[in-house]
């Protein structure tokens, strides 16, 4: 059986079966748990799940709902209308294809959020509390505190554990404009609940998030309007990579405004009016309604950290040393509540990390990962390893192998040829210090350059590799032959030349 | 006027440095010596083109087409201007702590548009008085007088303001905000902004200032070229307008034994490379029809607000990555002429003889776009010219023929000291 990743919905119908019952009793402690975890979000279950499998004394505990913000209100809704306003997107281009465009192509929004449910549905069937108890693992729904340094407490009922592991996850960070929460705005937790598309939607925060909604709505039909205050989308990015999709959403029509903050918000009628403004330039939108996507900030509240020893501040969350260990030496953290790429991947490579550390002495570290991310707008932004001035920062001479889509048979066929895949090497030699790709399915491609910095490959055995072609995946493979190309020196051709003289 | 398809090629260059640098004649406002953005009417001033102006009336009297006397009084008038010009730093002044606002009215030398203070049109402009102040040696009372306004404006700027408490240099500064947040990350035209403030003998950047500019360059392979990468091509021009970067290397071009200069011609056959390509499908494009840089375009009319942009207007257009909506900047392809001429050369006989209506009297308009419907085969043309168009054309040109501004600043002690102290060696250094 894989391993569950994904949980219960919020909103489907479920089976009995698959749903916490109403009359639901968490068990009896059986003594002392080889492991008690608090949050029963990805990094949680996935943690109960392999410490389980190993016979480990588990309990997970969740104070809400089981499930984490991936499958509910995340990583899978966020996709399914991602997919669904790719359609259209294609649909209105069609003519591109070599085909028509439909005469009228007419949104039908609540069939798109329809199929959203049942995917999020189908997922969430996957596991139950019921299913976990199955598996061994002692569910607690309730509120959990720490209430010494090995005990926690889950509404009244007192556990002993050897280890623990601070999973509680993170909740939107809300920024303090004058009148937002008076309007009333939408984030990734209740988007996903609407029941009809905004036809004037404000998108407050340009990173992962805030893009990808932004470009989905447009799509959809809303007249989007998105703020930055940076001065590039994904301030973390590569700066051509943050063009091109900057490029790419204003050919969908989205109403760019980059170093603009949001500083005030009124209604009036059903309308809200946000006030912008960018160095000197004031200016009003007004929209029907409000998307904040400027970040998130870790659960530390509410489950007594200080009882526990565990040190923590509202910004960063849960201090961690690189074994994700806490200041406690017995508890430890993982996921959003305390690192700082907060992706669901990401959740489940250091919770997998944390049962080792935890049950078997392991000493694995997590800057020892390899951790891809990716940015799922059209074209898809994903990058893995360092960026370059990271590198020249450390003083590592950098040189990057650059392959433009338009460049890929597969990406023209496609007439998908916006992007790139760029390598960067360590100058000298093969070895792959990072890479980002721009690619409609950039997301896929970056996997290739993430199992070889992860396995120690360099460059001169990638461009081994052989790729089926046609594919555009085989741009990886062309950065690579790029660099072979460069092993040519001169010296090297002359000696090559005489040789088959 | 000759035919251009049987001029020699330095009868052709002569025909279009001379034609470009009669734009400064019919934009300059003789009474203050400021020099109009564009030929458009009521246009206002860009500093960056004033300073343009200075560099080529040291070109137009070598080449006969401006008596000496004239050209000192030109310069003489504009210096005299922004020495004398309101540096309160009001929203109406002419600019604050030595640098200027972007864009003045012609006639009062305010502020207009709500321009922002600018760090590199300011340096754009201190450019061309210094190449002013080499180029007029004589011992007269005028040139004397020009030598000592040149000086002092470029000693009343303070560079160190600029850096805003930070290490690089911010891109502008508004009286209303304070310094504008824009990045400005990676390789662009300000080589010689960061020259002149680490040559200054009275505000100097700080040491690290241009590590730190360069640390965030990428040094990438693209169609197979290893280049210093920048997609639009004025970005590989405007600071080799005045200095000569044969064989003269930073850390960072030491690091990849390359010069600037030769990164320049890289990015040339890049342009091209693309332009081959043509992943698009514009119009035109092809080995003789490139050159994406920052120019004027056309915009959708049937897109009032500019959301759902296609079409770019005035805007920074680069290669490869875009952005790229099918018009070329003609200027940034002759421009190029000192990195490779014969490029260069094949693309002006190239539009000479296909895109007539686009090549009026051996002038260049900022743009056009083939792919778009116009009055013949060029289709969309940019109306009118821009002055920076017009003064690239004449000192790259003339850096191509006779090396003269190259020549000039070589001679110029600040430029030097910026140099050196930016970590550049060798070559003529």
């Amino acid at each position: 059986m894989p391993p569950p990743t994904l949980l219960e919905t919020r909103d489907e119908p479920r089976s009995v079966e698959e749903a916490p019952s109403a009359a639901w009793r968490n068990p009896r402690p059986p003594g002392t748990y080889n492991l008690a975890i608090l949050g029963g979000g990805p990094a949680g279950i996935l943690a109960a799940y392999a410490a389980a499998e190993v016979g480990a004394k588990v309990a997970l505990i969740e104070r809400n709902l089981l499930g984490g913000a991936c499958l509910n209100t995340g990583c899978i809704p966020s996709k399914s209308i991602l997919r669904t306003s790719q359609l259209y997107a294609d649909m209105r281009h069609a003519e591109s294809f070599g085909t028509q465009a439909p005469k009228d192509i007419r949104v039908d929004f609540a069939a798109a959020m329809a199929r959203m449910r049942g995917i999020r549905a189908r997922l969430g069937r996957r596991i139950s509390a019921e299913r976990l108890r199955a598996l061994g693992i002692d569910v607690y729904l309730g509120a959990a505190r720490f209430t010494g340094p090995n005990t926690v407490a889950v509404d009244g009922t007192g556990l002993r554990f050897r280890k623990a592991l601070i999973a509680t996850g993170s909740r939107p960070l809300i920024p303090a404009i004058p009148g937002l929460a008076e309007a009333g705005y939408l984030t990734h937790e209740n988007v996903f609940d609407l029941t009809e598309c905004p036809r004037r939607l404000l998108v407050i925060g340009g990173g992962p998030l805030g893009c990808e909604l932004a470009q989905a709505f447009c799509r959809l039909g809303s007249q989007v309007t998105i703020v930055q205050r940076e001065p590039m989308f994904l301030s973390q990015e590569e700066r051509d990579a943050a063009q091109i999709l900057s490029a790419s959403l204003a050919r969908d029509g989205v109403d760019i405004h980059l170093n603009t903050n949001a500083v005030s918000v009124r209604v009036e009628g059903k309308q809200k009016l946000v006030d912008l403004i960018s160095d000197d330039n004031h200016n009003t939108v007004t929209v029907d309604q409000i998307l904040v996507g400027v970040g998130r900030t870790p659960n530390v509240q509410g489950i007594d950290l200080e009882a526990a020893g565990v040190e923590y501040d509202e910004v960063d969350g849960v201090r961690i040393n690189d074994f994700l260990q806490t200041t406690n030496s017995r508890i430890f953290a993982s996921g959003d509540v305390c690192l700082e790429h907060k992706f669901a991947h990401i959740e489940d490579a250091s919770a997998r990390l944390v049962v080792r550390n935890a049950l078997f002495w392991g000493r694995q570290r997590l800057s020892a990962l390899t951790i891809p991310w990716c940015t799922y707008t059209d074209p898809e932004i994903a990058h893995v390893g360092i960026y370059v001035t990271e590198a020249i920062r450390k003083g590592i001479p950098v040189k990057t192998f650059t392959v433009p889509m338009h460049d890929v048979d597969r990406a023209i066929a496609d007439g998908e040829e916006e992007g790139f895949v760029k390598i960067h090497v360590k100058e000298g030699t093969d070895r792959i210090l990072g890479a980002t790709v721009v690619a409609r399915h950039a997301g896929e491609m970056i996997n290739d350059i993430s199992l070889a910095i992860g396995s120690g490959i360099g460059l001169r055995v990638l461009a081994r590799v052989v790729h089926p072609y046609p594919t555009q995946a085989i741009a990886i493979q062309m950065a690579a032959a790029a660099y072979n190309g460069t092993r040519l020196t001169p010296f090297r051709k002359w000696l090559l030349r005489r040789w088959l003289q | 006027m000759a035919d251009g398809s049987t001029l020699t090629d330095e009868a052709l260059l002569d025909e279009l440095q001379h034609a470009a640098f009669r734009y400064f004649l019919q934009t300059g406002n003789s009474s203050n010596g400021l020099v109009a953005d564009t030929s458009r009417t009521n246009a206002p001033v860009s500093i960056a083109v004033v300073g343009f102006a200075l560099s080529c009336y040291p070109v137009a009297v070598e080449r006969g087409w401006m008596p000496r006397a004239d050209a000192l009084q030109r310069t003489l008038t504009a210096l005299r201007f922004f020495h004398n010009s309101d540096q309160s730093g009001h929203p109406e002044a002419t600019g604050y702590k030595g640098f200027y606002y972007h864009f003045l009215d012609l006639h009062t030398g305010g502020r207009v548009w709500r321009s922002e203070l600018s760090m590199v049109d300011t340096a754009l402009l201190i450019a061309g008085a210094l190449t002013a102040s080499i180029y007029f040696s004589a011992n007269t009372p005028d040139e004397i007088e020009l030598r000592e306004l040149a000086d002092s404006l470029y000693r009343r700027i303070d560079w160190h303001w600029a850096q805003n408490n930070g290490s690089t240099i911010m891109q502008g500064w508004k009286p209303d905000c304070g310094f504008l947040h824009y990045g400005w990350e990676g390789y662009n035209e300000a080589i010689v902004l960061y020259v002149l403030a680490l040559g200054s003998p009275t505000h100097p950047l700080k040491d690290d200032g241009y590590q730190s500019w360069t640390s965030t360059y990428q040094w990438e392979n693209i169609y197979g070229c290893d280049l210093l990468y920048a997609g639009p091509l004025f970005v590989h021009q405007f600071s080799h307008a005045w200095i000569d970067f044969r064989g003269i290397q930073d850390r960072f071009m030491r690091e990849k034994r390359c010069d600037y200069f030769e990164n320049s011609r890289r990015a040339v056959y890049m342009q091209r490379e693309y332009a081959q390509r043509n992943p698009r499908g514009f119009a035109g494009y092809d080995e003789n029809c490139w050159g994406l840089s920052a120019c004027d375009g056309p915009i959708d009319p049937s897109d009032p607000l500019k959301v759902r942009r296609r079409l770019f207007g005035y805007a920074a257009r680069g290669a490869p990555y875009g952005p790229d909506d099918g018009t070329i900047a003609p200027s940034a392809a002759l421009a190029s002429v000192p990195f490779a001429a014969d490029l260069a050369l094949s693309a002006v006989r190239h539009y000479r003889e296909h895109y007539p209506d686009m090549l009026r009297e051996f002038k260049l308009p900022s743009g056009f776009n083939p792919s778009l419907p116009g009055n013949g085969p060029g289709g969309w043309i940019s109306q009118g010219y821009f002055g920076l168009d017009q003064g690239i054309i004449v000192l790259m040109i003339e850096n191509y023929r006779s090396q003269l501004i190259w020549s000039l600043m070589r001679d110029c002690s600040d430029i030097k000291r910026g140099l050196r102290r930016a970590g550049f060696r060798g070559g003529w250094l």
